[in-house]
């Protein structure tokens, strides 16, 4: 290898790397992405000056295609539908890696040691065709196209593993046959993994989602990185690896905030999965056009009172009955402020309603902060790139950490459309879905309104105790319309 | 050769799990159509299975070269779209005067 690809290749995986340490703040991070970008574009630009001239002009015309296609799908999707949106380019990157494995394969022998060449190619095409269809099903998903239920068949983890450890087989069969049977064997890696793909992502619902995409994402990286090896490539190769580690790492962090193993979501190992596939989607949220298919099946008996914007606890006995009267004065006299928002806020559209809320709350002299669950939208970081699009600044969005130490001193926290990541019986039951998961401590404020849809429990099926509690003011109904009504209440004595 | 690629792959590997680790929760979605944007990066390898590839394996390596195209650009202008929502409010707005104000 050519001593001059070596230090191209360290210049443009530096440039990767720097790209991503600028992301480490909000303030440098539209640099790190351009930074991204330069790097690739160098990337291509060696590409071609590396392997000839040939068929250049070609190859530009079907890039410039491709360059259009991605600008206008980059441009014209919703904040709301980055879940799908990154899912589905997912998708595109791990196929591009099988298609480039693939077609080495027939290209001839990259290595010396003909097992190097197979098994590597082999399984790029295996993990890239297992992202493109596991991806592929979560873009239906999450676009509310088909399958939002959480899909089981019987033995699916079985048959998911059955499946998985097949194409495993197989690849290494097509290894160490050094391609002999290759016409028979890849065809058939190749269904297995989309199967593989489509098994894996089937049984996956609403708030499991976040981690199905981070996967996918790291899934995507991994068959880049092998198909950097099956190609002889170490740029591929490097930056193969750091999209890998980068989605393994958002992977383990959604699987401790949603406090699930990778496995039990996976292949359903855990026992709790059978049950709690049945419940269906995660906070509650009115029936919009982004809302499941199973909120709007069931109708609550709750929704009639939607109308009449305030509920009473029904525990309590401290006469919580004229709510009417006193939502104003507790907002008035509440000086710091923490709204939480959850799903159910996106799904009613209501974030520029709650900008308005903290707008309105600002005026009145008081501090607003928000506070964000990590899974509190439908990938990592979800929430807060949909409150930064109403115009929120993200200083005062805060994480987990920051948060739960804040809520003690917290005159008023106002919840919308979030249920479990406020459950506090994930700390205080035993033998729940949600036990040990970490949530956001709401429950140590001194007020808390809460406008949730309905008193149904959240996607873990587990009832929400903070609902009959005194302190606890619930406005059931469409945030769309009880956020305005916080609103009007705001600055009226 | 092998070697030089496995090198770079735990080289990698272990660079980028510290300087991921570093990133906000607050950007994470920015973080992962970035790093999506990247996976694309498999263009150059379409690249030279394009400009290399006898005629059988040039309809998969067009394939792949269009697609892997479409992850990096559509990666890319997704993340700038949504990081120029996270930049200041000041820098902002000296970066573009809102005529209706």
């Amino acid at each position: 290898m050519a001593i001059e690809t070596i230090i191209i290749a360290i210049f443009i995986i530096a440039g990767f790397i720097g790209g991503i340490r600028l992301m480490q703040s909000p303030r440098t991070a539209h640099w790190g992405n351009r930074l991204g970008a330069l790097s690739m574009l160098i990337a291509i630009i060696w590409a071609f000056i590396e392997t000839g001239e040939e068929g250049i002009v070609t190859a530009l015309l079907f890039i410039i295609a491709g360059s259009v296609i991605g600008l206008i799908l980059g441009q014209s999707v919703k904040m709301i539908h980055m879940p799908q949106t990154v899912g589905l380019l997912n998708g595109l990157g791990g196929a591009a890696s099988a298609l480039v494995a693939g077609s080495a394969v027939m290209n001839g022998q990259a290595y010396e040691a003909a097992v190097v060449s197979w098994s590597s190619s082999s399984l790029a095409l295996a993990i890239g065709t297992l992202t493109f269809g596991g991806s592929l099903i979560a873009v239906l998903k999450l676009h509310g196209i088909a399958l939002q239920k959480p899909f089981q068949l019987p033995f699916h983890g079985c048959v998911l593993r059955l499946i998985l450890l097949t194409v495993l087989v197989l690849v290494i069969l097509n290894s160490t046959t050094t391609g002999e049977y290759f016409t028979i064997l890849l065809p058939l890696i190749i269904t297995g993994a989309l199967l593989g793909g489509l098994f894996m992502t089937l049984r996956i619902g609403g708030a499991d989602m976040p981690i199905i995409i981070s996967l996918l994402n790291s899934l995507s990286g991994i068959a880049a990185a092998i198909a950097g090896i099956a190609v002889k490539n170490i740029i591929l190769a490097g930056t193969g690896t750091l999209v890998g580690v980068a989605g393994l790492i958002l992977t383990r962090v959604m699987c401790r905030a949603m406090n699930r193993s990778l496995l039990a979501v996976l292949t359903g190992f855990s026992p709790d999965t059978e049950s709690r596939s049945q419940v269906p989607d995660d906070e509650r949220a009115p029936s919009s056009t982004e809302a499941t298919a199973v909120d709007s099946k069931e109708p609550s008996p709750h929704e009639n009172v939607s109308d009449s914007q305030t509920t009473q606890s029904e525990k309590s006995e401290d006469g919580p009955a004229d709510t009417e009267e006193q939502l104003p004065r507790i907002i008035q006299n509440a000086e710091s402020i923490i709204i939480v928002p959850g799903y159910g806020m996106a799904v009613a559209q209501a974030q520029q309603s709650v900008r308005n809320l903290a707008n309105a709350l600002e005026k009145e002299e008081k501090e607003v902060h928000f506070g964000i669950h990590p899974v509190a939208g439908r990938m990592p970081g979800h929430m807060n790139v949909l409150l930064a699009e109403a115009g929120i600044d993200y200083e005062k969005m805060l994480d987990q950490e920051s948060i739960n130490p804040r809520f003690e001193d917290t005159d008023l926290v106002i919840v919308i459309g979030a249920c479990d990541v406020i459950n506090p019986a994930a700390n205080a039951a035993e033998d729940t879905p949600i036990s040990g998961m970490p949530i956001l401590e709401v429950e140590k404020s001194k007020n808390i309104i809460i406008c949730n849809l309905d008193e149904k429990p959240g996607y873990s099926g587990v009832d929400n105790p903070l609902y009959n509690e005194g302190h606890v003011i619930t406005l059931w109904g469409d945030a769309a319309q009880t956020v305005p009504e916080l609103i009007r209440l705001v600055g009226k004595e | 050769m092998l070697y030089a690629a496995l090198i770079i792959i735990i080289v990698c590997a272990l660079l980028g799990y510290r300087v991921i680790s570093a990133v906000p929760s607050l950007l994470h979605t920015p973080l992962m159509s970035g790093m999506n944007a990247l996976s694309g990066i498999t263009v150059i390898g379409a690249i030279a299975v394009f400009l290399t590839a006898p005629e059988n394996a040039r309809i998969w390596a067009t394939i792949a070269l269009i697609l892997a195209t479409i992850n990096v650009v559509g990666g890319f202008w997704v993340t700038e779209r949504m990081l120029r929502m996270f930049q200041d409010k000041k820098e902002k707005d000296k970066e573009e005067k809102i005529p209706w104000q």
